[in-house]
């Protein structure tokens, strides 16, 4: 557990490191929060007061939690294993006396509190000063939220994990790393709120885990899912978590058995 | 600074017996898809290493040398074959093997680029659950002997190689392992540089015992360092003994540099010797002999028969030349 923390912090430092693109980020945050809120305030606007349990207030801390935590849940992925097992520097991760995916995992829980610190909080004061965002109904929707949004990172870094990790077994793993960050943009709710879509898409949608790395979080934080609902929101996430960190471990495992390290 | 007590081997598996053990090893790469060939890089290769042996492992481009270090490490599976690295099989003791080994890898590094290379070392720690207080005394020693004081505040990408090296060395001693494996840890660095990491890995032996797997292309760390050579050529082991060992095998001849008392004519009919250059006029002239067939003294006899000897010198075979010619003499037989 300690070693863990360690992980953590490192992982913090790695990314405090960068502040200007820290800053840059969220101002790029805000300006496309300011445009979503215009958007969905709209949407709602011309189909009455509501939309699938969404008024004004709520949608608005829809965009502005989603802003938020854009740079903490890593959505869009990462690639830096994928480039490792490429050149081989994957080697050096197993000459450790730990698993890469918890070390890579804890550094990405520092990156994700990095940027919660530097680019969520800053965002959500901006949301909140410009607009009038419905906060968490409760002190309990407060800490289940923040932790339905710890769970949320796991989940994207599992799967962004996964991904990287198909370098095992393909050369050129760009195509599938667009691929899921498409797919990661448009089903976790960044867009659009899961709740939203056609039926059929809702359905699809609620089979994968992509709505634990964003709706889930910002269903319980902005107050459309209250009270005991909420508990089912998080069980939900943490079975995706647990089935993505089990799966993660698997493809390491084989990917491993396979590694052709060459040279070097 | 005094010793601490964790310096001591730990674990309770693989004390008695080799550290590393090898036997009939074979590893092929590819040979998966519709294109590639199937290139077998270890080839039956078996050697064991005892517990405070210094040992290099050298070969060409190619020769297996990474490969069989990987294999040891439990990074990659044999094709066929047993290895086992602190008397464990690495394959499904990986990290019971590296908590015991510290491995550098030349050409990768094991540090964290964007990171003070202080906060490298307490990663490592952590990792390998030192004692934060033994961990700070070891990192202290390290950095005093290998004289990083004034980088540890410094992000490992602004490093020079030279530093970059001594830090990854500092970070593979950390925990401070039984086995320490070096795959070409003098590459690109100049001679100051090697000199000083060759005299720290000395003084560390010669205090602690650590065993030394080393991979290089550079004769003066072996030399330096080494006192058995395994030579890998193809896959295969073509020699396993000591650094003279090595020459004698290969017949490479000793060289004597023979000043004479005035302009003599070329001794090209020394029994035993080999003339192979005449300079000033005869005063200085080079005569090469086998010294397995015949001894430095018997050759001088025969010169002092013909000529008054002012002075001599006796130069030792170029142990690249050595490699050579037994790369040469395997790829021969073939």
């Amino acid at each position: 557990m300690r070693t863990f923390l360690l992980l953590v912090r490192a992982g913090f430092r790695r990314h405090s490191t960068y502040r200007l693109a820290l800053l840059a980020g969220t101002a790029t945050n805000s300006v496309f929060g300011v445009i979503r809120a215009s958007v969905l305030l709209g949407a709602i606007g011309s189909a009455g007061t509501h939309i699938a349990g969404y008024d004004g207030p709520r949608v608005l801390a829809f965009v502005w939690w989603g802003q938020a935590l854009l740079g903490v849940v890593n959505l869009w992925g990462f690639q830096e294993v994928g480039q490792r097992v490429r050149t081989g520097d994957i080697a050096v991760d197993f000459l450790r006396p730990a698993g890469p995916q918890l070390v890579y995992l804890a550094e990405d829980i520092g990156r994700a509190g990095v940027n919660f610190l530097a680019r969520g909080l800053p965002a959500l004061l901006i949301g909140a000063l410009l607009f009038d965002l419905a906060w968490p109904p409760g002190i309990g929707s407060w800490i289940l939220g923040l932790l339905s949004v710890a769970v949320a990172v796991v989940v994207a870094f599992c799967g962004s994990f996964i991904v990287n990790l198909s370098a095992f077994w393909i050369v050129e793993i760009r195509g599938i790393r667009l691929l899921w960050m498409i797919t990661t943009g448009f089903l976790c709710g960044l867009y659009v709120p899961v709740p939203w879509f056609p039926d059929w898409l809702r359905t699809f949608a609620e089979w994968t885990p992509f709505p634990s790395m964003l709706q889930h979080p910002l269903d319980i934080l902005s107050g459309r899912v209250d009270g005991a609902a909420v508990w089912g929101t998080l069980a939900t996430q943490l079975a995706w978590a647990v089935a993505l960190v089990v799966m993660a471990q698997v493809v390491l495992q084989s990917g491993r058995r396979r590694l052709e390290v060459q040279g070097g | 600074m005094t010793r601490p007590d964790h310096d001591a081997p730990t674990s309770p598996t693989g004390q008695a017996g080799p550290i590393i053990e090898v036997t009939n090893l074979v590893r092929d790469y590819g040979g998966l898809g519709r294109k590639s060939r199937r290139v077998r890089a270890v080839d039956h290769i078996s050697f064991g290493i005892q517990p405070g042996e210094a040992v290099g492992y050298i070969g060409a481009n190619g020769a297996g040398k990474s490969t069989t270090i990987k294999l040891l490490m439990g990074i990659l599976r044999p094709t066929a074959g047993q290895v086992r690295t602190c008397g464990l099989d690495p394959m499904r003791r990986r990290i019971d093997v590296a908590r015991q080994v510290g491995v550098v890898f030349g050409q990768r590094s094991q540090l964290w680029w964007d990171l003070p290379l202080r906060e490298s070392f307490t990663i490592l720690a952590a990792i390998h659950r030192l004692d934060p207080a033994a961990a700070r005394d070891r990192t202290a020693r390290l950095v005093d002997e290998l004289e990083m004081g004034g980088q540890l505040a410094t992000p490992v990408r602004s490093l020079s190689l030279g530093q970059r090296m001594r830090a990854e060395i500092a970070a593979a001693l950390l925990h401070s392992p039984r086995l320490l494996v070096l795959d070409e840890p003098t590459i690109g660095l100049d001679v100051l540089s090697k000199q000083r990491l060759r005299e720290f890995l000395v003084e560390e032996r010669r205090e602690r015992g650590t065993t030394l797997l080393l991979t290089t292309h550079d004769m003066g760390d072996v030399e330096r360092l080494c006192s058995r050579v395994l030579v890998v050529d193809h896959g295969r082991l073509a020699y396993d003994g000591t650094l003279p060992g090595l020459a004698a095998t290969v017949g490479a001849e000793r060289l004597l540099v023979i000043d004479l008392a005035e302009p003599t004519r070329p001794l090209q009919d020394v029994p035993g010797a080999r003339l192979v250059a005449v300079e000033s006029d005869g005063l200085r002239q080079r005569l090469a002999f086998d010294g397995a067939r015949t001894t430095a003294a018997a050759v001088l006899t025969e010169v002092s028969r013909r000529a008054t000897i002012r002075d001599l010198a006796v130069e030792e075979p170029d142990i690249e030349d050595v490699v050579r010619r037994i790369y040469a003499s395997s790829a021969g037989q073939r």
